[in-house]
């Protein structure tokens, strides 16, 4: 505020003090914010730390699978067996993400719009895969199906063979990643509410039109979103998947698995030049997941205007 | 076409929301439904819309028993308190969703649709708006898309929930003539839901008033307002003055006077002597004089006075240390020369007061 006004205001209310407001708002903004240096080492930290963990080690994949040059790279990643891989990662991440797709939308679907007894219990299940260590799940599926295992005679005997094979690692890989579209989509159908498909209800729709024309649009970048996590994970998982598979190349080798064999067996180059692809993967995933995350802040609706209710008066 | 529920009972867990309610509303009327919160108005219209199944009892839609059909085959219009417009639809899509989801052979072509659309979103003065979508507009335009939305599908029914709860008063009051006129033009059957006494009276041809789950009474506008029949509808159909007193031949007698029972409110001219009895006076219907009246005048000091508004409310305390409220006009308030602490006395204006047995 200009001088002259403040005398003006002065002699209006009694002789305020302004200089003593003035001191008051300086000693507040002391009070609630740190100094410049402070400030700067809290920035410094958290770039190094950035640098150090992730910014380096990714330079560093690039790098390690370009040192021996172009054409050792292209090798690396079409030859036979990192082909094989590849297809499999494939193959794995198109039956288990569409299967939690159904899975998710089932899941959320009940938790938001029925009551029933024990909810609670079906939403803590939902979360199991994340509390369990992924070798357990993969364990898991050893002991239900593999040769010794509870189920493993039966299948044998009908000449399925699940551990060590395909259908193993798709369902190791189904376990791992079933909670992230039900997580995503629980908190947004919440959001979105019943209203607007009992409204679709009194209007004529069938349940499917009502799921097709309002509920799907209503959730559909949080289901996104969850596509988006649920196919980055089920592309990148070792753990679970490595404890059924068996490691057979050119069979039953994921990326990830087929990596970490390439590393073990001395080929960096080759290691490094199947990881740059899962590591593409991620950094893909990661754009996606920003751009689908700013579309669903920006659904949010806008507070009403009172000029518009004015307005509409 | 004509809604009739039979014997309506619904609970939610150990609450009752309904308890045993019948009405019966002719084709072509508007129907406030009307109470407090908790009274189990909103519950009773999603009942007749299918969005809530009774416990026990019926809904006749039309002479045909409905109560196992779905809120889909029901063939009524709702509108939601916070109008569940479509939001990723814009306004036009929004009206239109009802005509596009009918089966292929009964679903109009797009060029009808839009026809009707169009028809629609001028009725309600919102054809500038088609392409918008729902955040854009404000409460009141959001409330006539949904009421196009409604209408669009061709209901038999119009039932809207709490239609004007969310708006401010200014647009309250434009949207309530406008749903009057609009449902004399359409002479569509309608039930609404309200807890706003000044809104049911204003647009309804006939008002359902509801209590803890039981319908009180049902009555046109001028028989709620004016002929009560039980303290709850009196006292929330607007200010009453409360009294106690005993009943003796045909009058009831309160601290130092008495007034005359009248048929037809909720005690019997032939009441026993003797009975305990509650009076209800609205307070427009007191009068102040500076003199007793010799008649059924009792004695009361001014308390407060307030002249903002169109009339001016005068606070009392009766002898026998009761509050008193009374409305008269400003006119009255000069030639009396009120003021705090003046005692005066006062009357009732008509015999109308309304007299329960407790």
């Amino acid at each position: 505020m200009p001088p002259d006004e403040r005398e003006l205001w002065r002699m209006m209310d009694g002789g305020f003090d302004w200089a003593r407001a003035d001191e008051t708002t300086a000693q507040m903004r002391r009070a609630t914010s740190e100094p410049a240096w402070a400030r700067a080492l809290i920035t410094a930290i958290a770039i190094v730390f950035l640098g150090v963990f992730l910014l380096i080690p990714l330079a560093a994949v690039f790098t390690e699978a370009l040192r021996q040059g172009v054409r050792v790279y292209l090798a690396a990643i079409t030859n036979a067996e990192a082909r094989s891989a590849i297809r499999l990662t494939l193959i794995t991440a198109a039956i288990a993400v569409p299967l939690n797709l159904i899975f998710g939308l089932a899941a959320s679907w009940a938790i938001t719009r029925f009551e029933f007894r024990r909810k609670n219990l079906l939403t803590t299940l939902i979360d199991l895969p994340f509390a369990v260590s992924p070798v357990i799940a993969g364990m898991i599926y050893v002991l239900l199906f593999g040769a010794q295992g509870y189920m493993g005679g039966w299948f044998a005997a009908h000449g399925i063979k699940i551990i060590f094979a395909v259908p193993g690692i798709v369902l190791a890989t189904i376990f791992v990643t079933f909670p992230f579209i039900a997580r995503e989509l629980i908190p947004v159908m919440e959001a979105a509410g019943v209203e607007e498909e009992q409204a679709a209800l009194t209007l004529g729709a069938s349940g499917w039109q009502t799921f097709f024309r309002v509920t799907l649009p209503n959730v559909k970048w949080g289901l996104l979103y969850g596509l988006v996590i649920c196919n980055a994970r089920a592309m990148g998982e070792f753990g679970a998947v490595s404890v059924v598979s068996g490691h057979i190349r050119g069979q039953t080798n994921t990326m990830p698995l087929y990596v970490e064999i390439l590393y073990n067996d001395y080929q960096f180059s080759a290691a490094f030049a199947v990881a740059s692809i899962l590591t593409a993967l991620a950094l893909v995933t990661l754009i996606a997941k920003r751009a689908i995350g700013g579309r669903l802040k920006s659904r949010e609706l806008p507070v009403e205007s009172e000029a518009a209710d004015q307005e509409a008066a | 076409m004509s809604i009739e529920v039979r014997n309506i009972r619904k609970k939610f867990g150990n609450f009752t929301a309904l308890d045993d309610v019948s009405l019966n509303i002719e084709s072509g009327e508007l129907v406030a439904l009307l109470g407090p919160s908790g009274s189990g108005k909103t519950t009773l219209l999603r009942i007749i819309a299918g969005l809530e199944i009774p416990d026990a009892g019926s809904v006749h839609l039309g002479g045909e028993e409905a109560t196992a059909r779905s809120a889909r085959e029901r063939g009524v219009g709702f509108v939601f308190q916070h109008y569940a417009l479509f939001r990723h639809m814009t306004v036009f899509e929004n009206a239109a969703f009802g005509l596009r989801v009918r089966p292929r052979r009964r679903r109009p072509s797009e060029q009808q649709i839009r026809a009707r659309v169009d028809e629609l979103l001028k009725l309600v003065q919102l054809e500038w708006a088609g392409e918008r979508y729902p955040s854009q507009l404000s409460g009141g335009q959001r409330q006539r898309v949904a009421l196009a939305r409604a209408l669009a599908a061709e209901p038999r029914v119009l039932l809207l929930d709490e239609p004007f709860g969310a708006l401010d008063a200014k647009v309250r009051e434009e949207l309530r003539r406008w749903l009057r006129r609009l449902h004399q033009e359409l002479h569509l059957t309608g039930v609404f839901v309200t807890h706003d006494q000044e809104e049911a009276l204003e647009v309804a041809t006939r008002v359902a008033v509801l209590n803890r789950g039981k319908i009180e009474q049902v009555g046109t506008p001028e028989q709620i307002y004016h002929h009560p029949v039980t303290p709850f509808v009196s006292s929330f159909l607007g200010n009453v003055n409360l009294f106690h007193g005993r009943i003796h031949d045909g009058r009831v007698y309160l601290g130092g006077t008495s007034v005359a029972v009248q048929e037809g409110a909720g005690v019997h001219i032939g009441a026993p002597n003797g009975g305990r009895a509650m009076v209800h006076i609205r307070p427009h219907l007191l009068e102040i004089e500076l003199r007793p009246n010799g008649k059924d005048s009792f004695p009361a000091t001014v308390k407060h006075i307030n002249a903002a508004g169109s009339r001016v409310k005068v606070e009392l305390i009766s002898a026998w240390e009761d509050p008193v409220r009374v409305e008269i006009d400003h006119e009255r308030l000069r030639t009396l020369a009120l003021r705090p602490g003046l005692q005066v006395y006062v009357s009732p204006r008509e015999n109308r007061v309304f007299v329960y047995q407790i």
